[in-house]
């Protein structure tokens, strides 16, 4: 496929270099009676040419399907990422089918109809019928749309909370991530960057007792199935909290703190199992044999969530990030009983 | 040219004015207050900063393509900020963000809308000039003025602004936060707010005229489309600027006089900062206020041209004319409506999220309307190929393509994961820069009689529309699928960890389709160019069009028209009319209609 498409680029290369001979063949002093104003040949080579740029067109869209749509993230690993991916599919279905159908009457007609001399355009100013059909179909899919984003929206960005629901802070600053956890008591301590001093490098407040049992780390873990509740906050300038794989993403803005909620559906051992991710991976891991700029161990990849800063903020921004890792509800425990309380790190 | 000289010369002492008053060289070519020359001051402003616009996107998308590697070209080029040939990452933002601001509001807003407006709006309604030629005047050298402070900030020692174009506060407003929120910040905010005010002044001038100087018959509805979305388009900016110009003053103030508008809470570098209470939410607010009506102020005027063009070289009129003036409006409306699209995932309220999503989508309507109408209006033409139809025809290709993935993006649910991927980038290059693009070529190619009195070259513009056109979706439609890799834009290098290498290839084949398209440019400096002053003499009427400036006379005069305004009796879209027994065209042997020209004995009138 990637072939097919670099012999359509060289076909073109090469009607360019045609026309570019043709342009100084024209441009000899015998052609000055030349007006400069697209004729009969004109109409008819342009005409083809766009035939042939619709060719173009579609080979490029369908390579790009067949080739680079490997690279979509897979399948969610949040819950409300099915209903997301759902609808994601339904629009590109709607837009590709739109996209096909108007593209190739864009330039069919503008090859069909290329000017010839004495063809005769007709004389076509409106039809009100044809307009209100034109009207009333986009309105009645986008509707569609509207609704079926609206309800998916006011549910992803309402979870509901429960008894059970883990609440974490992530702390962003150039250029790294935190994340608090409550602790037993469920709560977080309250925090501002003016009590940041020392090795309370969050600026939770000492003085709050909720604050003693909370705990900070520099790697996310989470249970799988279980929802989580995610308060974000920044220490600087804007960051954005992107998980591309849980299909969530939350600006983290300084002076305000923002939310977003999901439930992690597959832990990080399953989701490196899958066909998708094995293929990733053996991928990726190929490439990486061949580059000498990294050593021996970090050219062994293995795959792990993350969340990435996804709004620009400063110069370390491209690497701004923090690994997740989703486990089972023991293998969490394991980890929490095993940190470090606030306590604990500000008595020592 | 004053209101009251204006008036001086529609009472006929026109003549007079010319013979005694020969202009000087700085009148004619530098202070004009003409707005013909205005118009190619714009126009050539325009395209040097378009040059550094896109040279800019060349050096950066090297970068993205061959990470961290030493080209020459680097070391030549951008000196200590790319020490032995490297681009550091500081330099890779800086180079984004100069490039956003540059191409959209030096290049698509002010070399399109200004060189456009200024050139069309007398000319295609029967005026002498603008309103204020004075106004006209001042306009045009803010911008220049403008420009050149941009352009210096590219050479201060902490290099230029870098907080991306949208230069959202506190990164913005910190010089700690980021080296070019230092001195190079504080020259983009002040060429910024100069730019505002030239874009002010251009904007009321504008509406006045569209308003007040209308000739003898043309009434609203016989405008052409160019004018009716220059008018819309002059609306909308003087409507939504002066809230980017607030943004921009309380960003000063926040920087320089220690408020707090958008910033609160901050701890950077080791200290605590004294501010409190402020929202950089306000501030994209504030921002996008503007910067989506931006967007259709970048949009409209190229659609405008493109109507125009596709009309007259498909030899048929503009297929449901009322239509399309009702999306003109529809959409200046509801892009005042819908900047909160920007702001999903900013934190703000997610119910304001399910409102902008509505209206958001709504806009999908005019412009479907919109595309469907191009489509029908080529329908059963005689399509004359000349170098502004391929680009006016190329323009609805890429408008649609890059409309349709608006649909995604609009929809607050589907944002959450594509906002500011490559999705995003993909999107808005091809409806807005790539469309507004192909707009002001055909805008080029079409009115280069009118502006230079030559012909441009039309072997030398097919070669440069069939080569951006392969560069441009080769560039484009495979960014759409390295975004729903998820791939966050504005990232220096995406090899800094392993989940993003095997994108690589598709980058490298993204920065070879960007060199190809850069390339064909060349061919339209060359042709651009050497067409001013070589190409071949301009008719009268080349295009056989029926709107007004083509029956002003070719040499450019002060006034536009010798002796008295044209009147007009008719809409401008009188392509291919038939007379009444439908046996030849109303003018027979010819298949247009100028508009000064009288309702034919044997014409049915048509009430469009």
């Amino acid at each position: 496929m990637t072939a097919f498409l670099i012999v359509i680029v060289i076909a073109l290369l090469g009607v360019t270099f045609w026309q570019i001979s043709k342009v100084f063949e024209l441009s000899k002093p015998a052609n000055v009676s030349d007006t400069q104003i697209a004729d009969d040949k004109d109409n008819n080579t342009q005409g083809k040419i766009l035939l042939a740029f619709m060719v173009f067109l579609y080979a490029l869209m369908i390579w790009s399907f067949w080739s680079l749509s490997k690279f979509y993230l897979p399948e969610a690993s949040a819950e409300h990422g099915a209903d997301y991916d759902r609808l994601m599919f339904i629009s590109i279905g709607i837009i590709m089918f739109v996209q096909v159908i108007t593209q190739a009457l864009l330039h069919w007609f503008g090859y069909k109809y290329r000017g010839r001399k004495g063809q005769r355009a007709l004389f076509y100013a409106d039809n009100d019928k044809l307009e209100f059909i034109w009207t009333i179909i986009p309105v009645v899919v986008l509707a569609g749309l509207i609704l079926y984003g609206l309800f998916s929206w006011s549910e992803i960005m309402n979870p509901e909370e429960t008894e059970d629901t883990l609440v974490v802070e992530i702390y962003a600053y150039q250029f790294d991530w935190r994340a608090r956890y409550s602790g037993d008591d469920k709560t977080l301590g309250k925090a501002n960057v003016r009590f940041i001093e020392g090795v309370n490098q969050l600026g939770v407040d000492e003085s709050d007792d909720y604050a003693m049992d909370d705990i900070i780390v520099n790697e996310l873990h989470l249970p799988v199935n279980r929802p989580v509740l995610f308060k974000f906050r920044s220490q600087d300038v804007l960051h954005s909290a992107y998980f591309p794989h849980f299909r969530a993403q939350m600006n983290v803005v300084p002076g305000m703190v923002t939310e977003f909620g999901f439930t992690p559906t597959t832990t990080s051992k399953e989701i490196r199992n899958t066909d998708y991710m094995v293929d990733k991976v053996k991928n990726i891991n190929e490439i990486r044999k061949t580059r000498e700029d990294l050593s021996e161990d970090e050219r062994l990849y293995e795959f792990d969530y993350y969340l990435l800063c996804n709004k620009i903020c400063g110069v370390s921004h491209y690497n701004m990030q923090m690994k997740i890792v989703v486990e089972t509800d023991e293998e969490f425990q394991d980890w929490i009983d095993n940190q470090q309380t606030f306590g604990e790190l500000i008595n020592n | 040219m004053s209101v009251a000289a204006q008036a001086n010369i529609d009472s006929h002492a026109h003549d007079d004015a010319h013979h005694h008053h020969e202009p000087t060289f700085i009148e004619k070519y530098i202070f004009s207050t003409d707005h013909k020359m205005i118009a190619k001051q714009y126009l050539i402003t325009g395209l040097i900063m378009g040059f550094i616009g896109i040279a800019m996107s060349l050096l950066f998308r090297m970068q993205l393509a061959w990470p961290e590697q030493s080209f020459g070209i680097f070391e030549t080029l951008l000196g200590r900020f790319a020490p032995d040939g490297v681009m550091e990452p500081g330099t890779y933002l800086a180079l984004v963000t100069i490039h956003g601001t540059i191409m959209v509001f030096f290049v698509l807003t002010a070399g399109l809308s200004g060189t456009f407006s200024n050139l069309l709006i007398p000319l295609q309604i029967g005026a002498r000039d603008m309103a204020s030629g004075f106004m006209n005047m001042i306009s045009y050298w803010l911008f220049f003025v403008s420009s050149i402070i941009m352009v210096s900030s590219l050479f201060v020692e902490s290099g230029p602004a870098s907080a991306g174009w949208t230069v959202y506060p506190p990164l913005s407003a910190l010089e700690q936060a980021i080296p070019g929120s230092g001195m190079g910040m504080t020259l983009w905010l002040v060429s910024m707010a100069i730019f505002i005010a030239s874009s002010l002044l251009g904007s009321l001038n504008y509406i006045v005229t569209v308003l007040n100087l209308r000739t003898k018959g043309m009434s609203m509805t016989r405008l052409p489309l160019t004018v009716w979305a220059f008018f819309v388009t002059a609306i909308i900016g003087v409507v939504s600027f002066p809230v980017l110009l607030s943004a921009a003053l309380l960003l000063i103030m926040d920087r320089s006089f220690g408020t707090s508008f958008f910033l609160s809470d901050i701890y950077i570098q080791g200290e605590v900062l004294s501010n409190s209470g402020g929202s950089p939410v306000l501030y994209e607010h504030l921002f996008w206020f503007l910067g989506h009506p931006e967007v259709y102020i970048v949009l409209l005027p190229a659609l405008g041209i493109t109507s125009e063009v596709i009309a007259t070289n498909a030899r048929k009129p503009i297929f449901g004319y009322r239509a399309m003036v009702a999306s003109i409006l529809a959409i200046a409306f509801l892009s005042t409506v819908v900047w909160g699209h920007h702001m999903f995932v900013s934190g703000m309220n997610p119910f304001l999220g399910s409102v902008f999503t509505f209206t958001t989508l709504l806009i999908a309507i005019p412009s479907a309307v919109k595309a469907f109408n191009y489509i029908t209006t080529l329908w059963k033409g005689n399509l004359q190929m000349n170098p502004g139809m391929l680009f006016s025809i190329g323009l609805v290709s890429t408008f649609i393509t890059g409309g349709l993935t608006g649909i995604i993006l609009g929809d607050s649910t589907l944002d959450i994961n594509v906002h500011d991927t490559y999705f995003v980038v993909a999107h808005f290059h091809l409806v807005m820069g790539i469309s507004a693009l192909y707009g002001l070529f055909a805008g080029v190619y079409h009115w280069f009689p009118k502006m230079f009195g030559k012909m441009m070259n039309k072997n030398l513009g097919y070669v440069h529309f069939w080569i951006t056109a392969v560069g441009a979706y080769g560039v484009f439609f495979p960014m759409h699928f390295i975004g729903m890799a998820g791939l966050p834009r504005r990232y220096y290098t995406n090899t800094s960890f392993p989940y993003f290498d095997d994108l690589a290839d598709t980058n490298v084949l993204i920065t070879m389709f960007a060199f190809l398209t850069a390339a064909g440019q060349l061919f339209f400096i060359y042709n651009f160019i050497h067409s001013i002053f070589y190409g071949k003499r301009a008719e009268k009427n080349p295009w056989k069009s029926n709107t007004l400036e083509w029956t002003a006379p070719v040499e450019h005069i002060h006034g536009n028209w010798y002796g008295e305004l044209p009147t007009v009796y008719r809409w401008p879209y009188d392509y291919s009319k038939l007379n009444e027994d439908e046996s030849d065209y109303v003018i027979a042997g010819q298949d247009y209609i100028p508009q000064d020209v009288p309702l034919q004995a044997n014409e049915e009138e048509l009430g469009h």
